[in-house]
């Protein structure tokens, strides 16, 4: 009774450290790929746009609501005991080193990650990697490194986007709903606001472009079996990256603040 | 004694439990045109892949020119890749890309040939294989069958390789268009004085392209002889597919229902 279980244990570790070994095999070709010259610098500029440009509407609701709701939560409970003026520095510290990153990473990876292990993936089954490979051209190159450098150069900007917005949605609630001066709101977002604040949420933000991409070009990279692989690709792709990042979250955070 | 220029001896490829090829001897000299034939997932495909590189023989020596290439390293790869040109079973046409950058890809990314140049080279070689330069600017998604596998066969030789693979060219087309395939293969292939392994289950094509036949069976060449003996070559599962009979040695898996 107890052995099967016991088994089937060990037999998920040991598809939990193969599929680790795999990921840490292809990212190491991806950034040995990712830094070495020549830059297919269309195809870069063409990944950052879609990262970036064409994930901003997305962002940006995101973003103005978070910091709505931030601004209008924390007064139902600052409140309580009369420290309604520390709302503004509440929501800018709140958006820029945690929810801005986190919440723009998770909708990118439902986005973009989604998009790139599709792309990807429909390339491997119906064999245009191998066809980039008879004429020479390495699919590292080609196909994961643009998309790793794009999503570490883009998800910082977008993230500094959505903390402006999100400041803005905080600061529409809190001067037009809670009946802030408009001038004391922003003076007491901008005053506590320490650079390291605004840096470590952006430091989340590459990291996790990183993996967002990576998962995406990863499990592109190897899906097979047709349609029912590529979509298998594109799920696995979006919740591992997500995972990944809340995880991710938690380390960079302790490596930041803790004491 | 002449280098042939593909040779292979006891190339063996296994997926798990299953063994695709057995141990595959064949030898194609510099300017033959080989067919092999053999039915649906016997293995045809790994064996091109296998020789190209693009799959990793378990054991077996494949020499190009008389190198080893089994185990080469990424640039050395590269170098030899240089040789192939390939044209994949479904075309596998970059559909990101406008007709001229698939047949342009080539010689722009990997030979550093400056675009404009090479979309002129990407016109000749459509015009090459019967298409006109209205085309050069749609996507693949937007052309027909036979049209994407004539783009697909313009790629295939835009870098002037020395040895062309073609993996069942003809299959998914009407007889027509099949005929006209098999005509420009055979053109594209005498013009560049390439050597070519070919790929059908269509007895038709293998007879138009091919100098030599060689047929697959259960992971194994199981005969190997010019076209015009094809037809009196006394080997029973060779007469069976040529003619294309249920009954007789090859038993196809059929799985009652
Ligand atoms: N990458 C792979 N992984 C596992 N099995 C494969 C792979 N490629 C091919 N096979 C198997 O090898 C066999 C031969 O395939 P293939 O060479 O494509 O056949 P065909 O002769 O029709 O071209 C098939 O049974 C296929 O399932
Ligand atoms: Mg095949």
């Amino acid at each position: 009774m107890t052995i099967p279980v016991i088994t089937q244990l060990g037999r998920m570790v040991l598809a939990l450290m193969a599929t680790i070994g795999a990921v840490s095999a292809f990212a190491g070709r991806a950034v040995q790929q990712t830094v070495r010259p020549p830059y297919f610098k269309a195809q870069i500029a063409r990944q950052m746009l879609e990262i970036g440009y064409y994930s901003l509407p997305v962002v940006g609701l995101t973003a103005i609501f978070t910091g709505m709701v931030l601004a209008l939560q924390s007064y139902t409970g600052f409140a309580r005991f009369s420290a309604e003026s520390a709302i503004p520095n509440v929501v800018v510290v709140s958006l820029t080193r945690e929810l801005g990153p986190v919440l723009a990473g998770l909708m990118v990876a439902g986005r973009v990650g989604a998009a790139m292990a599709a792309e990807i993936g429909t390339m491997r089954v119906t064999e245009q990697i191998d066809a980039l490979k008879t004429l020479s051209t390495d699919p590292f190159k080609y196909l994961v490194a643009p998309r790793l450098i794009a999503g570490v150069v883009t998800l910082p900007m977008l993230v500094l986007i959505a903390d402006i917005i999100g400041v803005l949605g905080g600061y529409l609630v809190g001067v037009y709903k809670l009946d802030f001066n408009d001038a004391t709101y922003l003076r007491n977002t901008i005053e506590f606001l320490q650079f390291q604040d605004v840096f470590s949420g952006l430091v989340k933000a590459a990291v996790f472009g990183f993996l967002i991409t990576l998962m995406g070009c990863y499990h592109g990279y190897t899906s097979r079996g047709g349609a029912q692989g590529v979509g298998l690709a594109t799920t696995n792709a979006v919740v591992s990256a997500s995972i990944l990042i809340l995880t991710a979250n938690y380390f960079i955070t302790e490596a930041f603040f803790a004491r | 004694m002449t280098v042939p220029k593909i040779s292979l001896r006891g190339v063996t490829k296994s997926f798990g439990p299953k063994q695709v090829l057995r141990g595959i001897d064949l030898d194609v000299a510099t300017g033959e045109s080989v067919v092999v034939i053999g039915g649906s997932g016997t293995g045809k495909s790994v064996l091109l892949k296998c020789i190209l590189g693009l799959m990793e023989p378990d054991a077996g020596s494949i020499k190009i020119d008389g190198e080893e290439t089994t185990r080469l390293g990424d640039a050395e790869r590269n170098r030899v890749m240089r040789k192939f040109g390939m044209l994949f079973q479904g075309g596998a046409l970059f559909d990101s890309l406008r007709v001229w950058q698939n047949v342009a890809f080539g010689p722009i990314q990997s030979d550093g040939m400056a675009p404009a140049r090479a979309r002129e080279v990407a016109i000749e070689k459509l015009a090459n294989v019967g298409l006109g330069p209205d085309i050069a600017e749609l996507f693949p998604s937007e052309l027909s069958g036979g049209m994407q596998k004539r783009v697909a066969l313009a790629r295939a030789i835009a870098r002037e390789p020395e040895i062309i693979f073609f993996d069942e060219p003809t299959t998914g087309l009407d007889p027509i268009m099949a005929d006209v395939i098999n005509e420009l293969v055979v053109k594209c292939v005498s013009a560049l004085g390439a050597t070519a392994v070919s790929i059908t289950h269509d007895m038709a094509s293998a007879r138009k392209i091919g100098h030599r036949i060689a047929m697959l069976y259960d992971g194994k060449l199981i005969w190997q002889g010019p076209v015009g003996e094809i037809d009196h070559c006394g080997n029973p599962h060779v007469e069976q597919f040529i003619h294309g009979r249920a009954e007789g040695p090859i038993q196809m898996q059929v799985r009652k229902l």
